[in-house]
């Protein structure tokens, strides 16, 4: 089952960062890496519900604002303390100028 | 409930702690500078090269005082250098701790995770627990029976402040816990705030630590010297304490408890090139805490951009303990008191209210 959603236009996400996308009640974060590919996963830390849209990316790592915890964000993989449970992915493709995601 | 009671339970397993759960203190948003994302991206941004030059500069001054303090040793010429040993083992280590516990110090992970593993040793903090207790430290900031890490809890105990900077009780405790945990317990507190999964690493390395302190021992025995134990464990961590208490209690001391803003619980001091050096930027407290992911060596110019938004720093570290000394003799004895910060015109606190919201 698919149910893509239009989350952002490409250029709302600059190189290498993250922004906050809120949809249906739930909240997502939109990456795109340093080498141009987007990805996103839940919007929250599995740590402490904190807003991963705040925190730092760097290559294909996001970090947590509050506790520097680290997940992979192209497979959600959490790297290591504070960070134990990884993180939700969504598929993303790109069409045209706009960022979908699927949220089935 | 939410009625304060003195004297405060500082334990996580108590009555303060069941307090801030229940107005809402514990987890809670916490007032952030309004500094622009693409501000904060360049300040968040890592490097290695600053905490590599600090590291190599630590290395050498480690091989410099300990290589005079055994050469001069047993004479009294040997006095001054250990002491500086000291300093860079019981006192620096502290801020190595910090910074690489946070990874922020370097951009490279295993950097950061060998300069920690190293300073938690020397400074006696098991890595896991403190990474842990760290956390909580930045969910709960100076949040009664919330936060692990109060240094000085009210009233004072003036004695046990000035034990402080021995590291008498921090040795004690680190010492009594090694053998909880050498024999794969943990104590109830710890209990809270470490994951079941994290835990198999406390026991592993309090076992290390424990083989390592036993043969400095051995080694000390064998060669009718007191010169390893002076050297690595228990010894070193008490006599260069000091430094890392003069600093490390300008952070909190005598500042609000159970507010929800750094600013208005911590506190900025303005330090020399030298401490600056050996507490890694760590005077720039306030603007650490609100935005952690900044390495040390870019909190000075994080500083001059959140200065519309925070109380005056103190000058020095004299003028930041013309206001900590009178406040904790006060605090011995009205533990109700705390020093009032003051916010730029225009600028509101964050209050527990907004919080609530």
């Amino acid at each position: 089952m698919t149910n893509w959603i239009d989350a952002c236009a490409k250029d709302d996400v600059t190189e290498e960062d993250v922004i906050r996308f809120d949809h249906a009640g739930r909240t997502f974060a939109i990456y795109r890496s340093p080498d141009d590919k987007f990805y996103a996963t839940d919007g929250l830390c599995t740590h402490e519900k904190i807003h991963l849209a705040d925190g730092l990316v760097m290559d294909n790592i996001i970090e947590c604002p509050k506790h520097n915890g680290r997940f992979d964000y192209t497979t959600g993989a959490a790297k290591g303390a504070p960070v134990c449970v990884n993180l939700k992915t969504y598929p993303v493709k790109v069409e045209g100028a706009r960022v979908f995601i699927n949220i089935a | 409930m939410s009625e304060i009671t003195y004297p405060r339970d500082y334990s996580l397993l108590g009555r303060d702690a069941k307090r801030a759960a229940e107005i809402g203190l514990s987890n809670a948003q916490w007032y952030a500078a309004p500094i622009p994302r693409v501000r904060l991206k360049e300040l968040m941004k890592r490097a290695d090269g600053p905490a590599i030059r600090d590291t190599l500069i630590w290395f050498a001054s480690f091989a410099i005082t300990s290589g005079f303090a055994i050469y001069f040793y047993p004479s009294w010429w040997s006095i001054p250098f250990f002491l500086a040993y000291g300093v860079l083992y019981g006192s620096s280590t502290d801020s190595r701790w910090h910074e690489c516990g946070h990874g922020t110090a370097f951009k490279t992970s295993w950097m950061n995770d060998a300069v920690y593993q190293i300073a938690c040793f020397m400074i006696m903090r098991p890595p896991t627990i403190w990474r842990w207790s760290h956390t909580r430290h930045h969910t709960d900031t100076i949040i009664v029976g919330r936060d692990p890490e109060i240094a000085i809890m009210r009233p004072t105990v003036i004695l046990r402040t000035i034990a402080l900077f021995f590291a008498i009780p921090q040795t004690i405790g680190a010492l009594k816990n090694l053998v909880i945990h050498v024999s794969g317990r943990l104590t109830d507190e710890e209990l809270t705030y470490v994951p079941e999964m994290e835990r198999h690493r406390v026991f592993f390395v309090a076992r290390v630590w424990m083989v390592i302190h036993l043969a400095s021992i051995a080694l000390a025995l064998y060669l009718h010297s007191w010169l390893p134990v002076l050297l690595i464990g228990p010894l070193p961590t008490m006599y260069g304490a000091w430094v890392h208490i003069i600093t490390g209690l300008t952070q909190h001391g005598g500042l609000a408890e159970d507010v929800l803003d750094h600013r208005l619980n911590s506190r900025t001091v303005m330090m020399n090139p030298v401490l600056r050096f050996i507490y890694w930027n760590m005077n720039y407290h306030v603007e650490h805490h609100m935005f952690p992911m900044v390495p040390y060596h870019q909190l000075p110019k994080l500083y001059e951009d959140m200065k519309p938004y925070t109380p005056p720093a103190n000058t020095s570290v004299i003028n930041a303990y013309r206001e900590i000394i009178p406040a904790l003799l006060r605090q011995a004895k009205d533990p109700s008191y705390a020093i009032e910060r003051h916010l730029p015109k225009g600028v509101t606190p964050m209050t527990e209210a907004i919080a609530a919201q």
